[in-house]
């Protein structure tokens, strides 16, 4: 039987530790590594009337950066390496969305990095690890 | 040497000490007058009664307008009202358009723009000239107007402009323009360029110097009294620093502080009201009796109901236009999904948050009446109900909360400020978007409009409330003139979204995600 895994992936050094150690367990057991990025969006945040204009464009663009600058190199690297890859890209709640990936891709489990989000999101990753804790339904392994 | 130059400059310092107040109010006064007659034609038009009657033609357009959409739409505001609810809360949204616009951001940047000063000035000044009766008449207009709500922003949707970048372009004059075009209607392109000139009138006035002017108020109410233009200037130099220098932080801030201080303020009126239990029935006794009788204000009823008319209208811009344009940027299919969601905008507006300050203030005992007729005492001038402070506008809606929670009026000022100041960056969208519609998009061109929104500022911080208001009023109903003619030739096209929609929501065809 073929493993799937999702790991959650921001680019940052916990996440990226989050990858390797996935990395190496698909090699070593087989199977299928799905990179998720999730960009942190709440459909209830307030936005200004310019912002409410131009949102359809941002959105464009942060999923091009991410796309390009983020999941491209990183999807080199690990194909580079022998290692089965595809990535899931959406915006929403981070460990809402993570389980939403996990059952749609039929994965076995959620690999994420204990401070695998940068700058804004870390301050609140506890709530991500809680939630992932007690709504994922599959696995979750964290790496330190 | 050193001595002899002491003296003339302490003697110059002293005279312009003396002088520099006089010569503050004058500047005020000057302000005020030019203000006055430079726009006094307008207002007088705008507001000109039926021949042999005190009843403004243009509250009757406005009503009339409401009543068709609400009958020709079937009580849609009731209907649909559930369903706009469930929109709200995201359960129609694909998961795969997460990161678009919501439904609940554009309802809540909209919002941002209609709550503030109308929903605490505003109704003061309703209540104040038009007695507890006008809040009936408020009300019922608030209910309304939900369905000319409905009408704009779903036409908004559907025929804005989405460019090649991505950002979008909606509102009243893009309607008219393409709407008319597909009915093979003349006069649209008319009739968008005559709406844009009152937007940017509009912007000017409700949307910039009535806020600015009660923002001036409420400060002064708390610190004191000072000349307005010191106000203004520092206001302007704010909204200069967000929509020209394109500050967000402050922007970003007042979109975040503003909701909360939404909710802070109907939950301190709620525990007015309820500390107040007692007089609940009464002042709902009040609220009928002045509806039907007047109760001694001046013009008896028809000046209760124009009062509460001219308010819910002020306060929620229903048929004005201007939701039209923040609404259209949401993220949908259906353009008839962004229409359900905005008729909930004059409900928050005037049911909910209007009533909540008519009601402090009724519940309070804020108004003089006469103790043997049960009647409203008038001022000297005979126009305004006599209040037990001699408070009006802002400041006796201050007086009303601030008589149950001391500590009110402090947080009421920073709510009046931060009300005040999103309305006017939202207003100055409106206008930017009226002003580029008619002069076409470009840095130098949208610098001017910027630049003249600023001066307005100023201006409308020094002008007194009488002309300011009754500019703002005039504008604002001038953009409803325009609008609701085009609404009435483009309605069926609404109902067409209307009754395709409700269809295939019944045959499951539009599906729920969560």
């Amino acid at each position: 039987m073929s493993h799937k895994m999702v790991v959650g992936y921001d680019g940052s050094n916990g996440s990226n530790a989050a990858l390797e150690y996935a990395a190496a367990l698909a090699k070593a057991q087989g199977g299928t590594v799905v990179i998720a990025y999730v960009l942190e969006w709440s459909p209830y945040s307030f936005l200004t009337p310019t912002e409410l204009e131009e949102r359809h464009m941002r959105r464009q663009e942060e999923l091009k950066r991410a796309e390009t600058a983020v999941l491209a190199p990183v999807v080199e690297s690990m194909k580079s390496k022998g290692v089965n890859v595809t990535t899931a890209l959406k915006y929403g709640h981070i460990a809402e969305t993570l389980c939403a990936i996990a059952e749609e891709e039929g994965a076995t489990q959620i690999i994420i990095g204990r401070t695998g989000h940068s700058e804004l999101s870390s301050r609140v990753f506890g709530s991500v690890v809680g939630s992932l804790a007690q709504a994922a339904p599959v696995p979750v392994t964290i790496v330190p | 040497m050193k001595k002899s130059l002491a003296a003339p400059v302490a003697a110059l310092s002293a005279v312009l000490a003396a002088t520099a107040p006089a010569f503050a109010q004058s500047l005020d006064q000057q302000i005020n007058d030019g203000f006055a007659s430079a726009t006094g034609w307008f207002v007088n038009f705008i507001f000109s009664p039926f021949p042999g009657t005190s009843f403004p033609w243009i509250v009757a357009w406005l009503v009339i307008a409401a009543t068709i959409f609400t009958l020709y739409f079937g009580f849609i505001q009731f209907r649909a009202f559930p369903h706009s609810i469930s929109l709200v809360k995201g359960d129609y949204s694909d998961p795969n358009d997460a990161g678009e616009v919501s439904h609940f951001q554009a309802l809540a940047t909209a919002l941002s723009g209609t709550v503030g000063l109308g929903n605490i000035a505003g109704v003061a000044v309703a209540v104040g000239i038009g007695g507890p009766g006008a809040t009936f008449w408020m009300i019922l207009a608030g209910l309304m107007g939900m369905a000319s709500k409905f009408t704009e922003c779903t036409l908004g949707v559907k025929y804005r402009n989405e460019y090649q970048n991505g950002t979008v372009s909606g509102g009243p004059m893009y309607y008219m323009t393409k709407g008319f075009a597909q009915r093979g209607l003349p006069a649209g392109k008319f009739m968008a360029i005559l709406f844009s000139i009152f937007c940017i009138f509009g912007a000017f006035g409700g949307g910039n110097m009535f806020q600015a002017n009660q923002a001036h108020a409420q400060i002064a109410n708390v610190i004191g009294d000072y000349p307005g233009w010191i106000t203004g200037l520092i206001f302007a130099g704010i909204v200069f620093a967000v929509i020209v220098g394109g500050l967000k932080s402050i922007a970003k801030v007042t979109e975040k502080v503003v909701p909360f201080m939404g909710i802070l303020y109907v939950s301190t009126a709620l525990v007015i009201i309820l500390m107040n239990a007692d007089k609940i029935g009464w002042a709902f006794g009040q609220i009928f009796a002045g509806a039907f009788t007047g109760l001694g204000v001046a013009g008896g009823v028809a000046g209760a109901l124009i009062q509460g008319f001219k308010r819910a209208a002020f306060s929620n811009e229903a048929g004005v236009g201007s939701a039209a344009i923040a609404h259209s940027a949401v993220r949908t299919k259906e353009p008839i999904t962004e229409g359900f969601v905005s008729l909930l905008e004059p409900f928050i507006d005037t049911v909910v948050i209007c009533t909540m300050t008519a009601l402090v203030i009724i519940i309070t005992g804020q108004l003089v009446s006469d103790p043997n007729t049960g009647m409203y005492l008038l001022d000297e001038g005979a126009s305004t109900i006599q209040t037990i402070d001699g408070n009006k506008g802002v400041a006796l809606t201050s007086a009303a909360f601030s008589s149950a929670f001391g500590w009110f009026k402090y947080i009421l000022a920073i709510a009046v400020i931060l009300f005040a100041f999103s309305t006017m960056i939202s207003w100055s969208y409106y206008g930017l978007k009226a002003w580029t519609f008619i002069f076409g998009e470009g840095k130098t061109k949208e610098l001017v409009f910027k630049v003249l929104f600023c001066v307005f500022v100023v201006i409308g911080a020094s002008a007194n409330l009488g002309p300011v208001i009754d500019f703002s009023d005039a504008a604002i109903f001038a953009m409803a003139v325009v609008n609701i003619i085009a609404l009435y030739f483009l309605m069926p096209i609404v109902k067409g979204e209307m009754d395709s929609y409700l269809s295939r929501l019944k045959t499951g065809e539009i599906k729920k995600f969560k």
